[in-house]
């Protein structure tokens, strides 16, 4: 074991060396393109034994990426935003292929107008593509995720592809220490790679012609079961990964004092980290409030948050991308889940663009949540927490906007 | 080489249904039935030069021994390529009565 | 390199009872790149005809493991593919890609430069059938003028798009054209160039009778009628080599070539233009330049003749 202070992007890079990819396609898009230099390095100065492919898209990378692994390879892209969306209907594609394949998403806000800081639009647009999806909150996180990836995705239980989502800049250009796993101890955790079928010319297999729709019903079944069989190889990959390498991160989702809590935050990604400040704080004060940190966001993590959550008085979500017409993604997910708990029930708009929100607008938050419930249950699918800019001039409801 | 260097197939593990399939006769049915003219060959005009067997979109030409040729009617669609092509003659196609 | 049909195996290479129409230009392709590259290579298809064409699963009707794949990443999956194989140490089995044209000259054209000019040690033919018969005969860039599409009810104004010479301004290591009408000339093309490292092109034409209007039992003759009357050359572009393959040769003499009306007259997407001398004049004009460009070809990338002087002035 060798502790480095790390990017979260090069946190990637070392995950993906330490997995023994086969190859490696990307395209450079910011806050990624240093995960896709760093590969490039390892790889020209014989540290990881993988192909690149220097692409000339992000819809190329990912079919690049997942012809190799229909071939058989270890494979591995990464790409943020714009990319990512660009990537779109691949991501799909290898998803209902069954191809296990591993990719790291830089999160970052989507344009017009351009801009290069963090929200959750991109990664959460991919929900309902039949891709593991999780979010890291730190760059130690990161690599181990990252790691775990290709564990879950090979899994013959799971087969499905994953992806791994780090915070623009708050992850990916921020160095932290980072402890990196010895490899024999990696190899020996990590099998060779599985993977259903395999595309050559012994096998014989074709893939994705025309199948009777009853067919393709089932596989839509299929990849169903295998999102719920996932939820306990994660837990189950989590659990090993804490025994072997010593860090574990509570499976799906991670709950922080959450023991004797009335009250908790839904939150996921790096401003975790800030909601956590803001519960620290008010313990201090004798607040009962807890953070549930989203870990997961496919399979969504229905039976642990019901076990977590069923007891609470109120649960407060903060969403970093909203569904436009609709709520931010992940309170829609939450509201579905606690559906007919009788929970005082609040959704954020927040940190859009990268906004910066912070520990004490947290803290302030939950403490007008907290009063507001104490009053008689609320049921509040969105409000928007306005950027400093802007607060005060605007309703914190776009509903109130009409109301006007 | 790394230690990756082998997939391993490993059937799954949960209820499976995967977009798959594998090179095999009729996977539209028995398309002779398409047909609305069938080609005859006449094996005494027939060479064997294989030219019919060369064009024909269907693979439903049948090499015989001495490689002259007869059909495969249950899959043949009928196009008449092989009539068209052949320098002989041989093959002429019929109303399907 | 010559192909004798009496020694290619007496097995099959088509599954029958597919979904082609019947007289397809593009089984009798895969029929022949079977013939040529035997057991040992996998296809990439990108969305078109072909993915159509084999039929329901959990059968296919092409004798060769696919990967089916979305319509823009053809080269790309296939790149992949192949650097995944390489990487697990199998670096014998040959990647192929059957696109139609839209899927390479149209929506597939980024990838496939991109593969182009990394080299990539692919095999990537596009089975032109000059327009996007799968969806019903809409317009593509290699439509020919004065063709009828259901997107051109009057015939397309425009040309068609010159895709193979666009691959030799890649500088990749093969090119060449090829017509299902002449089938032992593509298989040798096929065979010569699954023996090249690094990124190959074959640009196969394939008349459609479905969406050119013609009797399905055309299809073959059709596809030397438009190597006879000049319209499509069959030649090769081999590293930095360029030749008129022997049986188009003789069509460099204008006065050797059918006359194209006999080409035009057989399909019926070409019905409109018949009578009207200056659209026909249009074409034979095209046929013209297509030579003249030819011809420069054949100069700028013969070692022996003006180019060397040319290219070591430079």
């Amino acid at each position: 074991m060798v502790v480095k202070t790390l990017t979260g992007n090069y946190a990637v890079a070392y995950a993906v060396k330490l997995a023994r990819v086969n190859v490696v396609s990307a395209y450079p898009i910011t806050p990624q393109t240093t995960i896709v230099e760093k590969l490039s390095e390892m790889i020209e100065k014989g540290e990881l034994n993988a192909r690149m492919i220097r692409v000339e898209s992000e819809h190329s990378a990912l079919a690049a990426v997942y012809g190799a692994a229909s071939a058989g390879a270890r494979a591995f892209t990464a790409t943020s935003s714009h990319g990512l969306l660009y990537m779109h209907e691949v991501v799909w594609w290898a998803a209902g292929s069954r191809i296990p394949l591993v990719m790291a998403v830089v999160t970052r806000a989507i344009g017009p107008p351009w801009n290069i800081h963090v929200d959750h639009q991109d990664i959460l647009d991919q929900r309902d593509s039949g891709w593991i999806i999780a979010v890291a909150q730190e760059n130690q996180e990161v690599l181990d995720l990252t790691l775990q990836a290709f564990k879950i995705s090979e899994d013959p239980r799971v087969y499905l592809p994953m992806m791994v989502g780090l915070d623009g800049f708050i992850l990916s250009h921020t160095t932290a220490p980072v402890d990196i796993p010895d490899q024999e101890l990696v190899d020996s955790w990590l099998p060779p790679r599985r993977q259903p079928y395999i595309i050559a010319p012994e096998s014989e297999v074709v893939m994705g012609n025309i199948a009777p729709d009853e067919d393709h019903f089932m596989m839509r079944y299929s990849m169903a079961a295998s999102m719920e069989a996932a939820k306990k190889v994660i837990e189950e990959v989590d659990r090993e990964y804490g025994e072997i390498f010593g860090r574990s991160y509570g499976g799906l989702v991670e709950c922080y004092k959450c023991e004797d809590a009335e009250y908790f935050v839904v939150i996921m990604g790096s401003w975790a980290g800030d909601a956590k400040k803001a519960v620290d704080t008010l313990r201090e004060q004798n607040v009962p409030v807890g953070v549930v940190r989203i870990r997961f966001v496919r399979p969504w993590p229905r039976e642990k948050l019901l076990e977590i959550l069923s007891g609470a008085k109120g649960v407060l979500v903060f969403d970093r991308a909203v569904s436009m017409g609709s709520t931010g993604i992940l309170f829609s997910e939450v509201a579905q889940t606690l559906y007919p708990l009788n929970i005082s029930l609040k959704g954020l708009v927040a940190g859009l663009a990268g906004v910066d929100v912070g520990p004490s607008r947290i803290e302030a938050e939950i403490l007008k949540f907290i009063k507001q419930t104490e009053e008689g249950a609320i049921y509040t699918p969105t409000e928007w927490i306005l950027p400093e800019k802007y607060a005060g001039r605007y309703p914190s409801s776009p509903k109130e906007v009409i109301a006007k | 080489m790394n230690v990756n260097s082998k997939p391993v197939l490993e059937e799954p593990k949960t209820v499976f249904f995967a977009p798959i399939s594998h090179p095999s006769p009729g996977s539209v049915g028995k398309t002779g039935t398409w047909r609305t003219h069938k080609p005859v060959v006449d094996l005494d005009k027939c060479t064997g030069c294989l030219i019919c067997w060369l064009y024909c979109p269907e693979d439903t030409i049948i090499r015989l021994e001495n490689d002259k040729v007869s059909i495969d009617y249950e899959y043949c669609k009928g196009c008449g390529i092989c009539a068209h092509q052949c320098p002989f003659d041989a093959i002429q196609m019929v109303p399907e009565g | 390199m010559t192909v004798n049909i009496k020694r290619i195996p007496k097995k099959k290479f088509l599954m029958p009872g597919n979904a082609a129409c019947p007289g397809c230009p593009e089984t009798m392709g895969m029929r022949y790149l079977k013939m040529a590259l035997g057991d040992n290579f996998v296809m990439v298809i990108p969305a078109g005809c072909s993915s159509v064409i084999q039929g329901i699963a959990p059968r296919s009707g092409i004798y060769a493991p696919i990967l089916n794949i979305v319509f823009a990443a053809g080269a790309s999956a296939a790149a992949g593919m192949k650097a995944g194989f390489e990487s697990i140490g199998r670096k014998d089995v040959e990647v192929v890609v059957w696109a139609g044209d839209g899927g390479t000259g149209d929506i597939g054209f980024q990838a496939l430069s991109g593969a182009a000019e990394r080299d990539d040690d692919i095999l990537y033919i596009c089975v032109d059938n000059e327009a996007y018969m799968n969806t019903g005969i809409q317009r593509s860039s290699l439509t020919p003028y004065g063709a009828w599409t259901t997107t051109t009810w009057t015939g397309k104004r425009e040309h068609k798009k010159n895709i193979p010479l666009i691959m030799i301004a890649h500088g990749v290591k093969y090119v060449a054209t090829a017509s299902v009408g002449y089938p032992t000339d593509f298989i040798a093309k096929v065979k010569k160039a699954s023996q090249i490292r690094g990124f190959k092109y074959i640009h196969l034409l394939a008349p459609c009778p479905v969406g050119w209007r013609f009797d399905p039992a055309l299809t073959g003759e059709i596809g030397q009628l438009a190597v006879k009357t000049g319209l499509f050359p069959l030649y090769e572009y081999e590293n930095g080599k360029f030749q008129l393959s022997p049986l188009a040769r003789r069509y460099k003499d204008p006065s050797k070539r059918v006359p194209v009306i006999e080409y035009l007259k057989l399909q019926g997407r070409y019905k409109h233009l018949i009578n009207k001398p200056e659209e026909i004049k249009k074409i034979e004009e095209y046929i013209e330049s297509i030579w003249y460009m030819i011809d420069v070809l054949e100069k700028a990338f013969n070692p022996k003749e003006e180019a060397r002087k040319l290219l070591g002035s430079l």
